[in-house]
Protein backbone atom coordinates (compact mmCIF):
# COMPACT_ATOMS: atom_id res chain seq x y z
CA UNK A 1 0.00 0.00 0.00
CA UNK A 2 2.60 2.43 0.80
CA UNK A 3 5.26 0.98 -1.57
CA UNK A 4 2.06 1.68 -4.41
CA UNK A 5 1.39 5.18 -3.05
CA UNK A 6 5.44 5.89 -2.90
CA UNK A 7 6.08 5.29 -6.43
CA UNK A 8 2.65 6.73 -7.84
CA UNK A 9 4.04 10.06 -6.07
CA UNK A 10 7.46 10.11 -7.76
CA UNK A 11 5.98 9.22 -10.99
CA UNK A 12 3.50 12.23 -11.00
CA UNK A 13 6.66 14.33 -9.33
CA UNK A 14 8.85 13.11 -12.41
CA UNK A 15 5.67 14.21 -14.41
CA UNK A 16 5.34 17.66 -12.37
CA UNK A 17 9.40 18.17 -12.88
CA UNK A 18 8.81 17.97 -16.62
CA UNK A 19 6.34 20.54 -16.71
CA UNK A 20 8.49 22.63 -14.11
CA UNK A 21 11.41 22.47 -16.85
CA UNK A 22 9.21 23.79 -19.43
CA UNK A 23 7.70 26.39 -17.61
CA UNK A 24 11.41 27.29 -16.16
CA UNK A 25 12.35 27.20 -19.83
CA UNK A 26 10.10 29.98 -21.29
CA UNK A 27 9.72 32.23 -17.96
CA UNK A 28 12.75 31.37 -15.70
CA UNK A 29 15.85 30.99 -18.24
CA UNK A 30 15.43 34.76 -19.72
CA UNK A 31 15.88 36.39 -16.31
CA UNK A 32 19.10 33.84 -15.35
CA UNK A 33 20.68 35.32 -18.69
CA UNK A 34 19.88 38.66 -18.28
CA UNK A 35 20.95 38.69 -14.39
CA UNK A 36 24.37 36.43 -15.77
CA UNK A 37 24.98 39.73 -18.06
CA UNK A 38 24.72 42.07 -15.72
CA UNK A 39 27.03 40.70 -13.40
CA UNK A 40 29.50 40.35 -16.39
CA UNK A 41 29.40 44.15 -16.71
CA UNK A 42 29.91 44.93 -13.62
CA UNK A 43 32.71 42.75 -13.09
CA UNK A 44 34.26 44.18 -16.32
CA UNK A 45 33.77 47.52 -15.23
CA UNK A 46 35.90 46.72 -11.76
CA UNK A 47 38.86 47.31 -12.83
CA UNK A 48 39.91 43.56 -13.49
CA UNK A 49 43.83 43.89 -14.12
CA UNK A 50 44.35 42.63 -17.83
CA UNK A 51 45.81 39.40 -18.24
CA UNK A 52 43.53 37.93 -14.83
CA UNK A 53 42.89 34.19 -16.11
CA UNK A 54 38.48 34.14 -16.49
CA UNK A 55 36.95 31.77 -14.16
CA UNK A 56 37.31 28.75 -15.28
CA UNK A 57 34.13 27.30 -16.09
CA UNK A 58 33.06 23.81 -15.06
CA UNK A 59 30.09 23.63 -16.66
CA UNK A 60 28.78 25.42 -20.00
CA UNK A 61 26.16 27.77 -19.45
CA UNK A 62 24.62 26.06 -22.32
CA UNK A 63 24.73 23.18 -20.08
CA UNK A 64 23.61 24.73 -16.96
CA UNK A 65 20.25 26.21 -19.01
CA UNK A 66 19.47 22.40 -20.60
CA UNK A 67 20.30 18.99 -18.69
CA UNK A 68 21.93 20.98 -15.65
CA UNK A 69 18.34 23.05 -15.03
CA UNK A 70 16.01 19.38 -16.05
CA UNK A 71 18.35 17.66 -14.09
CA UNK A 72 17.61 19.95 -10.77
CA UNK A 73 14.15 20.21 -11.40
CA UNK A 74 13.08 16.72 -11.60
CA UNK A 75 15.21 15.72 -9.15
CA UNK A 76 13.67 18.10 -7.33
CA UNK A 77 9.92 17.62 -8.02
CA UNK A 78 10.51 13.59 -8.04
CA UNK A 79 11.48 13.93 -4.31
CA UNK A 80 9.11 15.86 -3.02
CA UNK A 81 6.10 13.79 -4.91
CA UNK A 82 8.03 11.13 -2.91
CA UNK A 83 7.97 12.79 0.39
CA UNK A 84 3.84 14.27 -0.52
CA UNK A 85 2.59 10.44 -0.79
CA UNK A 86 4.51 9.51 2.06
CA UNK A 87 2.72 12.33 4.24
CA UNK A 88 -0.45 11.28 2.06
CA UNK A 89 -0.02 7.83 3.46
CA UNK A 90 -0.10 8.84 7.18
CA UNK A 91 -2.74 11.88 6.87
CA UNK A 92 -5.02 9.39 4.75
CA UNK A 93 -7.07 7.93 7.33
CA UNK A 94 -6.50 10.38 9.90
CA UNK A 95 -8.04 13.69 8.93
CA UNK A 96 -11.68 13.21 8.96
CA UNK A 97 -14.07 12.15 6.21
CA UNK A 98 -11.94 13.46 2.89
CA UNK A 99 -12.34 11.49 -0.51
CA UNK A 100 -8.34 10.91 -1.51
CA UNK A 101 -8.89 13.66 -3.84
CA UNK A 102 -10.17 16.20 -1.59
CA UNK A 103 -7.11 15.47 0.80
CA UNK A 104 -4.30 15.19 -1.84
CA UNK A 105 -5.66 18.71 -3.23
CA UNK A 106 -5.54 20.25 0.09
CA UNK A 107 -1.73 18.74 1.02
CA UNK A 108 -0.58 20.30 -2.35
CA UNK A 109 -1.93 23.48 -1.20
CA UNK A 110 -0.58 23.57 2.39
CA UNK A 111 2.71 22.49 0.88
CA UNK A 112 2.91 25.01 -1.71
CA UNK A 113 1.80 27.53 1.23
CA UNK A 114 4.25 25.98 3.82
CA UNK A 115 7.42 25.04 1.80
CA UNK A 116 7.35 27.64 -0.34
CA UNK A 117 4.76 30.99 -0.42
CA UNK A 118 5.44 31.72 3.22
CA UNK A 119 9.61 31.10 3.46
CA UNK A 120 10.17 32.96 0.37
CA UNK A 121 7.88 36.48 1.22
CA UNK A 122 10.90 36.65 3.72
CA UNK A 123 14.03 35.25 1.70
CA UNK A 124 12.55 35.33 -1.79
CA UNK A 125 14.49 33.63 -4.50
CA UNK A 126 17.63 35.49 -6.05
CA UNK A 127 18.99 35.27 -9.84
CA UNK A 128 22.94 35.12 -10.36
CA UNK A 129 24.64 38.36 -9.01
CA UNK A 130 23.23 38.88 -6.02
CA UNK A 131 24.25 37.38 -2.79
CA UNK A 132 27.34 37.98 -1.77
CA UNK A 133 29.57 34.62 -1.95
CA UNK A 134 30.57 35.13 2.14
CA UNK A 135 27.36 35.47 3.46
CA UNK A 136 25.94 32.00 1.87
CA UNK A 137 26.34 29.75 4.86
CA UNK A 138 24.30 32.40 7.07
CA UNK A 139 21.37 32.70 4.55
CA UNK A 140 21.29 29.62 3.51
CA UNK A 141 20.47 28.96 7.33
CA UNK A 142 17.91 31.18 7.75
CA UNK A 143 16.51 29.88 4.96
CA UNK A 144 15.99 26.70 5.88
CA UNK A 145 15.12 27.59 9.63
CA UNK A 146 12.48 30.02 8.13
CA UNK A 147 10.81 26.53 6.14
CA UNK A 148 11.26 24.63 9.08
CA UNK A 149 9.25 27.27 11.25
CA UNK A 150 6.66 27.25 8.86
CA UNK A 151 6.09 23.68 8.17
CA UNK A 152 5.87 23.38 12.11
CA UNK A 153 3.18 26.19 12.68
CA UNK A 154 1.27 24.98 9.21
CA UNK A 155 1.36 21.14 11.49
CA UNK A 156 0.04 22.23 14.55
CA UNK A 157 -2.74 24.60 12.88
CA UNK A 158 -4.20 21.64 11.58
CA UNK A 159 -3.68 19.74 14.55
CA UNK A 160 -5.29 22.84 16.22
CA UNK A 161 -7.83 22.60 13.72
CA UNK A 162 -9.13 18.94 14.02
CA UNK A 163 -9.31 19.91 17.43
CA UNK A 164 -11.39 22.84 17.33
CA UNK A 165 -13.49 21.59 14.85
CA UNK A 166 -16.39 20.26 17.54
CA UNK A 167 -16.71 23.37 19.33
CA UNK A 168 -16.44 25.89 16.50
CA UNK A 169 -17.64 24.00 13.64
CA UNK A 170 -15.88 23.61 10.59
CA UNK A 171 -15.89 26.94 8.84
CA UNK A 172 -15.08 28.81 11.54
CA UNK A 173 -12.50 26.17 13.04
CA UNK A 174 -10.77 26.34 9.69
CA UNK A 175 -10.41 30.60 10.11
CA UNK A 176 -8.92 30.37 13.31
CA UNK A 177 -6.10 27.69 12.53
CA UNK A 178 -5.31 29.87 9.26
CA UNK A 179 -5.20 33.05 11.62
CA UNK A 180 -2.90 30.89 13.81
CA UNK A 181 -0.75 30.02 11.02
CA UNK A 182 -0.22 33.35 9.91
CA UNK A 183 0.47 34.64 13.16
CA UNK A 184 3.28 32.57 13.62
CA UNK A 185 4.63 33.23 10.21
CA UNK A 186 4.28 36.87 10.93
CA UNK A 187 6.65 36.73 14.20
CA UNK A 188 8.76 34.42 12.83
CA UNK A 189 9.73 37.26 10.25
CA UNK A 190 9.49 40.01 12.24
CA UNK A 191 12.03 38.39 14.48
CA UNK A 192 14.39 37.13 11.80
CA UNK A 193 17.16 39.05 10.42
CA UNK A 194 16.76 40.75 6.97
CA UNK A 195 19.05 40.13 3.65
CA UNK A 196 19.27 42.22 1.38
CA UNK A 197 22.22 41.55 -0.86
CA UNK A 198 20.96 43.67 -4.07
CA UNK A 199 24.03 45.06 -5.82
CA UNK A 200 22.82 49.03 -6.68
CA UNK A 201 21.85 49.55 -10.28
CA UNK A 202 20.36 45.60 -10.73
CA UNK A 203 17.44 45.74 -13.05
CA UNK A 204 14.23 45.90 -11.27
CA UNK A 205 11.91 44.08 -13.78
CA UNK A 206 14.60 41.02 -14.15
CA UNK A 207 14.39 40.76 -10.83
CA UNK A 208 10.46 40.93 -10.45
CA UNK A 209 10.37 38.64 -13.16
CA UNK A 210 12.39 35.97 -11.94
CA UNK A 211 11.03 36.03 -8.26
CA UNK A 212 7.51 35.84 -10.50
CA UNK A 213 9.12 32.47 -12.58
CA UNK A 214 10.24 30.70 -9.58
CA UNK A 215 6.63 31.47 -7.76
CA UNK A 216 5.20 29.84 -10.89
CA UNK A 217 7.74 26.89 -10.95
CA UNK A 218 6.47 25.85 -7.54
CA UNK A 219 2.76 26.36 -8.22
CA UNK A 220 2.92 24.21 -11.79
CA UNK A 221 5.09 21.48 -9.21
CA UNK A 222 2.37 21.58 -5.99
CA UNK A 223 -0.89 21.77 -7.93
CA UNK A 224 0.34 18.63 -10.54
CA UNK A 225 1.53 16.59 -7.69
CA UNK A 226 -1.59 17.81 -5.45
CA UNK A 227 -4.21 17.17 -8.39
CA UNK A 228 -3.00 14.64 -10.36
CA UNK A 229 -1.82 12.36 -7.34
CA UNK A 230 -5.18 12.44 -5.83
CA UNK A 231 -6.92 11.52 -9.32
CA UNK A 232 -5.10 8.65 -9.39
CA UNK A 233 -5.59 7.38 -5.60
CA UNK A 234 -9.56 8.47 -5.94
CA UNK A 235 -9.26 6.49 -8.98
CA UNK A 236 -7.68 3.03 -7.73
CA UNK A 237 -9.30 3.42 -4.07
CA UNK A 238 -13.21 4.09 -5.78
CA UNK A 239 -13.44 0.27 -6.90
CA UNK A 240 -12.66 -1.06 -3.53
CA UNK A 241 -15.02 0.79 -1.23
CA UNK A 242 -18.89 1.36 -1.11
CA UNK A 243 -19.79 4.63 -1.75
CA UNK A 244 -23.12 4.73 1.23
CA UNK A 245 -22.40 3.70 4.70
CA UNK A 246 -25.41 2.91 6.59
CA UNK A 247 -25.44 5.63 9.72
CA UNK A 248 -28.09 6.23 12.11
CA UNK A 249 -30.24 9.21 11.72
CA UNK A 250 -33.09 10.17 14.47
CA UNK A 251 -36.49 10.28 12.37
CA UNK A 252 -37.88 13.08 11.26
CA UNK A 253 -40.06 15.04 13.40
CA UNK A 254 -42.54 17.70 11.74
CA UNK A 255 -42.71 19.43 15.30
CA UNK A 256 -39.08 19.71 15.81
CA UNK A 257 -36.90 23.18 14.09
CA UNK A 258 -34.04 22.02 12.28
CA UNK A 259 -30.73 23.88 11.85
CA UNK A 260 -28.30 23.24 8.98
CA UNK A 261 -25.01 22.64 10.22
CA UNK B 1 -39.86 5.57 10.05
CA UNK B 2 -36.81 4.32 10.07
CA UNK B 3 -33.70 5.78 12.13
CA UNK B 4 -31.46 4.69 9.20
CA UNK B 5 -29.63 6.94 6.44
CA UNK B 6 -27.19 6.53 3.76
CA UNK B 7 -23.69 8.87 3.77
CA UNK B 8 -20.84 8.63 1.55
CA UNK B 9 -17.90 7.33 3.25
CA UNK B 10 -14.38 8.21 2.06
CA UNK B 11 -12.48 7.91 5.02
CA UNK B 12 -10.32 4.96 4.79
CA UNK B 13 -8.73 2.81 7.81
CA UNK B 14 -5.53 4.63 8.45
CA UNK B 15 -2.20 2.64 7.21
CA UNK B 16 -0.91 2.03 11.03
CA UNK B 17 2.31 4.18 12.22
CA UNK B 18 4.49 0.30 12.23
CA UNK B 19 4.00 0.07 8.69
CA UNK B 20 4.35 3.68 7.72
CA UNK B 21 7.63 3.85 9.83
CA UNK B 22 10.19 1.48 7.27
CA UNK B 23 9.31 3.53 4.75
CA UNK B 24 11.06 6.99 6.57
CA UNK B 25 14.22 5.64 5.91
CA UNK B 26 13.56 6.30 1.94
CA UNK B 27 11.80 9.90 2.89
CA UNK B 28 15.35 10.42 4.62
CA UNK B 29 16.75 9.46 1.03
CA UNK B 30 14.09 12.09 -0.82
CA UNK B 31 15.43 14.88 1.76
CA UNK B 32 19.07 13.90 0.46
CA UNK B 33 18.16 14.62 -3.25
CA UNK B 34 16.46 17.46 -2.23
CA UNK B 35 19.99 18.56 -0.59
CA UNK B 36 22.01 17.89 -3.57
CA UNK B 37 19.70 19.79 -6.12
CA UNK B 38 19.58 22.85 -3.01
CA UNK B 39 22.54 23.50 -0.97
CA UNK B 40 25.59 20.69 -1.74
CA UNK B 41 28.82 23.09 -2.40
CA UNK B 42 27.09 25.79 -1.70
CA UNK B 43 26.88 26.35 2.69
CA UNK B 44 27.82 22.85 2.85
CA UNK B 45 29.67 20.14 0.54
CA UNK B 46 30.17 16.41 0.63
CA UNK B 47 31.66 15.99 -2.36
CA UNK B 48 34.60 18.30 -2.84
CA UNK B 49 34.91 20.79 -5.92
CA UNK B 50 32.33 22.75 -7.34
CA UNK B 51 30.98 20.27 -10.45
CA UNK B 52 27.09 19.21 -8.75
CA UNK B 53 26.44 23.32 -7.48
CA UNK B 54 28.07 24.44 -11.22
CA UNK B 55 25.56 21.35 -12.91
CA UNK B 56 22.14 22.24 -11.03
CA UNK B 57 23.35 25.90 -10.88
CA UNK B 58 20.41 27.49 -12.75
CA UNK B 59 18.02 25.09 -11.34
CA UNK B 60 19.03 26.18 -7.59
CA UNK B 61 18.34 30.05 -8.45
CA UNK B 62 14.89 29.05 -9.97
CA UNK B 63 14.26 26.85 -6.90
CA UNK B 64 14.50 29.29 -4.76
CA UNK B 65 17.80 28.15 -2.47
CA UNK B 66 19.99 30.70 -1.88
CA UNK B 67 22.94 30.25 -4.14
CA UNK B 68 26.92 31.64 -4.11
Amino acid sequence: MVRTLLIRGMLVGLLAGLLVFAFSKVFGEPQVDRAIAFETVRKAAAHTPIGTPAEPELVTRQVQASFGLLTGVTVYCTAFGGLFALVFAYANGRTGNLSPRALSALLGAAGFVAIYLAPSLKYPANPPAIGEPETIGYRTALYFAMILISIAAMVLAIIARQRLVSRFGHWSATLIAMAAYIACIVAAQLLLPAIDEVPDGFPAPVLWNFRVASLGMQFVMWATIGLLFGALTERATAARRPLLVKAHAPAYDSKATYRLE
Amino acid sequence: MSDTIFVPDFAPSPIPVRDLLPWAIFGAVLLLAIYFVGAEEGATALIPGMYVHEFVHDGRHLIGFPCH
